[in-house]
């Protein structure tokens, strides 16, 4: 368990010290990590939660790591999509290099960053107190603001600095809670918390904090201001995993908080009021994806819509009996069925730019015409998005309807269909160019990698996929209690 | 898994296989990809005559493979999936070739035919789907298959229908999503049972009209039924054999099919009537069965013309249902088959039209009996059937919806049948008047052919036309659609 945080950090070091390595930390990292989380996963599966301490120092001041069922879950995404991004993005900078042949200067500081965001990202979702997810949080925003701003152009730069002063904000808003948390209570331990925190402003206004803090970084609407610059900016393989993992992660702390720490409490007020936030982004997030001039952009705004998908899930959650079980299935569902095709999407809308110079809506049908694969991949993504079946977006979606009717919740209920059909509309506005007859497409300025195309078009897979898997989920997707301390 | 298990798949499969790997030929390998799809429709009209064989003597079989939380994707053959089965298998089987004859040269062939098949993949999986949840998965794969089919041509006219249609169908896909959701948290996952699953007690009866509604209109938008049948003469863009499948087997039969299952396998007529639903539904028919007409009178545009054919015509099949009691039923069960093979061979004909004389519109088809007496042959008898003279299938079908509707003392439907007979007359027979009569005003452009038209365009039209002459003339025979629907519907509507 201790290897899946260590083994990227590890890596990180290693391709800053020797750059040239990076092929081989590639395969051997994701490969180490592949490994390490089966070991943990094997273990959750047969003896349940699993706490660790490291170096033996028990919590606080220790380092203790928490693996359950939904840890193993975010754990598995992350893999897969990170594993994906890396090997994308070998082709990636593969293509960046000066007339002479030498590599791009900007690959040099982009894989010690990467392995960074991997390790912080591994981190987060094993944090079993409230200051290392804290800790964990932080290495991630810093590795993530970097990143957008490797791809180094005016825009990019714009986009990294507002990215950093809201991350910064949500960071400090999280360690304010986090503080008042530990003021009250002398805890750090999420285990302990629960137990320990009582009825009272104090938990209250520190619920509150927290929520604020995770919210911006989540970029829940109207706090989602950032995310489209961000996102759309960053080199190809960092907006997959920013779009698919990173703001997952402040979801998964959110989840922690209300339904663990907080997790026997009247939360239903709060939960209507983050479920309204997340009916307006589905809206005003859709709306904005079919008014977008540029692919990137355009996928960008997905996720804010998709985004708003989870926190009407979030307040599902909070339903007593069936509704509220449908409902975690449906969010846990939703949140790993986006990761993979929105990481699809964008690692498609990425190779498009790469090949095209630019990724215009206008003239986007010559492009993809000329990238079949790609093509393929972002309409299977898309289908997920939208959520048609057999697909995992599908499946979510279908769940979240359910608990929907199941506590009648006609309101929402209309905004999920509003929202399926805004979706089908942004992504046909991609997919229909491809079938209008036009003529001879100019040639693409380069020819893509077909590792590049394949990486997008095995996430686009999955998500699909986890249509038929849904049996396989099941067991690991109720129960977001963790273990008692 | 029982082997037998695996018939209802491999039905489903024969299509879809050869349509993945087809997905991935190269544009220039003609000969591999022909033999895969016809290897793919014969293994098919192979399978599912086999399932049919099997049912006759009663055996049906199914398939379960769970999905998520208390929903499974359940296959099963009973006689009722059969009907649709057996009729997607054998018109595709005839479309597949009529397809390679009519898209011969053109480009994007193997994007077509990938579609062409998951398209018919679909159409299988939910004729044999055995419950709503399932029926739904494969109703919406078919909205996605066919998209691509209807904007073929890439012309801004294409992709404008095609808009049209995806607006449609997923609208329609979403009331049936929505209300099965909440069906399924009132009633747990609902599997199709002759006679309907559900009882008065289940919810309060406005809630199950409300859901009734919501299903019904979700399957009435595929079906074609007013004032949800925008998109169809507007995708009659497509080329002539998308337009022949969608017309006679794909979309609006599942649409149709749909509404057959939910009135009779999910509420049960019983039911349907005690909510004062069935008499609606059966003036929501009628009306579609007279507007389609009236509406199909107006055009000069042949395929258009027949686009307003279709929704007049699959809308008997809704009657039948809607009228309740086993005549009734029986003749608009028979419709589903009897209307397919007579659409088809009216667009195949059309379709042959198009590509041979580049002849679009009614005005210019001025003696074309002459130029192609085949085909136009061919057209002339599935013209008839839709007028319902005899002894054509479609006399057969009026005949049954008729003493049906007498049989459940609701004699008005016979004058309904009596006019919308004498309005298919008259946007019918004028264009046979116009074909045979009239002395050509033009020259045909030479064929350089020994037939009139490439033979692939010419032997699938007459191989219907003479199915539809013989459904008509041996219906009383055992391996007519007529005994498949009395079967059926003793199944389902106790007589």
């Amino acid at each position: 368990m201790v290897a899946l945080p260590m083994l990227p950090l590890a890596v990180a070091l290693l391709v800053f010290v020797f750059p040239e390595l990076r092929r081989w930390a590639a395969v051997a990292g994701t490969a180490g990590i592949a490994a390490a989380l089966a070991a943990a996963g094997g273990e959750v599966a047969t003896e349940g939660a699993r706490r660790y301490a490291i170096g033996g120092w028990p919590a606080p001041p220790g380092i203790a790591l928490l693996a359950d069922p939904l840890s193993v879950l975010l754990l598995g995404l992350t893999t897969v999509v990170s594993g994906a991004a890396t090997f994308y993005a070998l082709g990636y900078w593969a293509g960046h290099r000066d007339p002479d042949g030498r590599p791009d200067p900007r690959e040099r500081a982009f894989w010690p960053l990467w392995w960074m965001l991997w390790a912080g990202l591994n981190a987060l979702f094993l944090a079993g107190d409230a200051f290392n997810a804290y800790v964990a949080l932080e290495v991630l925003s810093l590795a993530a603001v970097a990143l957008v701003a490797v791809a180094g152009d005016a825009g990019a730069l714009r986009a990294a600095l507002r990215y950093l002063l809201v991350s910064l904000a949500g960071s400090l808003a999280y360690l304010a809670g986090v503080a008042l948390l530990y003021a009250e209570h002398g805890l750090l331990d999420l285990a302990s918390l629960a137990e320990a925190v009582e009825p009272g402003p104090e938990a209250v206004g520190a619920l509150a904090v927290i929520t604020a803090g995770l919210l911006m970084k989540t970029a829940l609407f109207p706090l989602h201001f950032w995310l489209p610059g961000a996102h759309s900016r960053a080199p190809g393989p960092v907006s997959a995993v920013l779009s698919g993992l990173v703001v997952k992660a402040g979801f998964f702390l959110l989840l922690r908080y209300w339904f663990w720490v907080y997790g026997g409490w009247e939360v239903a007020t709060g939960t209507a009021l983050i479920g309204s936030l997340g009916a307006v982004a589905v809206l005003w997030g859709s709306v904005q994806a079919l008014a977008a001039l540029r692919l990137k952009l355009l996928v960008a705004y997905s996720t804010v819509a998709q985004l708003g998908y989870l926190f009407l899930a979030f307040a599902l959650i909070s339903e007593p009996g069936v509704a509220g079980n449908l409902g975690q299935e449906g969010a846990l569902y939703l949140a790993l069925s986006h990761g993979l095709a929105k990481g699809g999407a964008f690692l498609m809308a990425g190779t498009c730019l790469w090949a095209a110079g630019n990724d215009r809506l206008e003239g986007i049908g010559d492009t993809l015409r000329q990238l079949p694969v790609s093509t393929a991949a972002f309409a299977l993504a898309g289908i997920s998005l939208i959520g048609l079946p057999p697909t995992g977006g599908f499946v979510g979606k279908w769940l979240l309807l359910r608990a929907m009717a199941e506590s009648e919740a006609w309101v929402w209920l209309a905004v999920i269909a509003a929202g399926t059909f805004l979706a089908t509309g942004y992504i046909f506005r991609v997919l229909v160019p491809v079938f209008q007859a036009g003529t001879e497409p100019p040639p693409l300025e380069r020819t893509p990698p077909r590792i590049m195309e394949v990486s997008a078009l095995l996430l686009a897979v999955a998500a699909v996929g986890m249509g038929f898997l849904a049996p396989v989920f099941e067991p690991l997707m109720l129960g977001l209690q963790g273990p008692s301390p | 898994m029982s082997p037998g298990a695996l018939l209802p798949l491999a039905a489903v499969l024969s299509a879809l296989g050869p349509g993945i790997v087809i997905a991935f030929l190269p544009e220039t390998r003609h000969g591999l990809r022909t033999v895969l799809n016809l290897a793919g429709a014969l293994l098919q009209v192979g399978v599912v005559t086999l399932l049919v064989a099997e049912a006759a003597r009663g055996n049906a079989y199914t398939v379960r493979i769970p999905f998520v939380v208390g929903t499974e994707i359940l296959l099963q053959t009973d006689p009722l999936a059969l009907l649709l089965a057996g009729l997607s298998a054998a018109l595709w089987l005839l479309t597949t070739i009529y397809a390679i004859g009519y898209l011969e040269g053109s480009p994007h062939r193997s994007r077509f035919f990938s579609f062409f098949s998951l398209c018919v993949s679909a159409t299988l999986g939910l004729a044999l789907a055995g419950n709503l949840f399932t029926f739904f998965v494969f109703y919406e794969l078919l909205t996605l298959a066919t998209y691509p089919l209807v904007v073929h041509r890439g012309t801004d006219e294409s992709v404008r229908a095609g808009r049209v249609y995806l607006g449609y169908t997923l609208a329609g896909g979403l009331a049936l999503l929505v209300g099965m959701a909440w069906l399924t948290q009132i009633a747990g996952p609902v599997e199709f049972e002759p006679g309907g699953v559900l009882t008065e007690g289940a919810a309060d009866p406005a809630t199950l009209a409300v859901i009734f509604a919501l299903l019904v209109g979700g399957m009435g938008v595929k079906a074609g039924l007013v004032p949800l049948h925008g998109w169809l003469p507007v995708a009659m863009i497509a080329p002539a054999p998308v337009s022949a499948l969608l017309h006679a087997v794909a979309v609006v039969k599942a649409g149709a099919f749909g509404i057959v299952r939910v009135v009779d396998e999910v509420y049960g007529i019983a039911l349907v009537t005690s909510l004062g639903l069935a008499t609606p539904l059966a003036l929501l028919a009628t009306v579609t069965i007279l507007y389609g007409s009236l509406r199909a009178l107006a055009q000069d545009y042949l395929k258009r013309r027949l686009a307003y054919s279709t929704i007049s015509q699959v809308a008997y099949i809704t009657l039948g249902v809607a009228l309740g009691g086993a005549t009734a039923t029986m003749g608009g069960l028979m419709h589903l088959v009897h209307q397919g093979i007579m659409k088809i061979t009216l667009f195949f004909c059309a379709g042959a039209l198009a590509e041979t004389l580049g002849v679009h519109r009614i005005s210019e088809m001025a003696g074309v009996g002459r130029r192609m007496p085949g085909t136009m042959a061919a057209f002339t008898v599935g013209a008839l059937g839709m007028i319902g003279a005899p002894p054509t299938a479609g006399f057969i079908t009026k005949w049954y919806l008729g003493l049906g509707g007498l049989g459940v003392e609701k004699p008005w439907v016979v004058g309904v049948l009596a006019l919308s007979g004498l309005l298919n007359a008259a946007y019918f027979l004028p264009v046979l008047y116009v074909a045979w009569f009239k002395p050509p005003e033009r020259e045909w452009p030479a064929s350089g052919r020994r037939l009139e038209a490439h033979w692939m365009l010419l032997a699938p039209p007459l191989v219907t036309a003479v199915l539809a002459l013989l459904l008509g003339l041996l219906a009383s025979t055992p391996f007519s659609a007529l005994q498949w629907a009395r079967l059926i519907s003793f199944r389902e509507v106790a007589p």
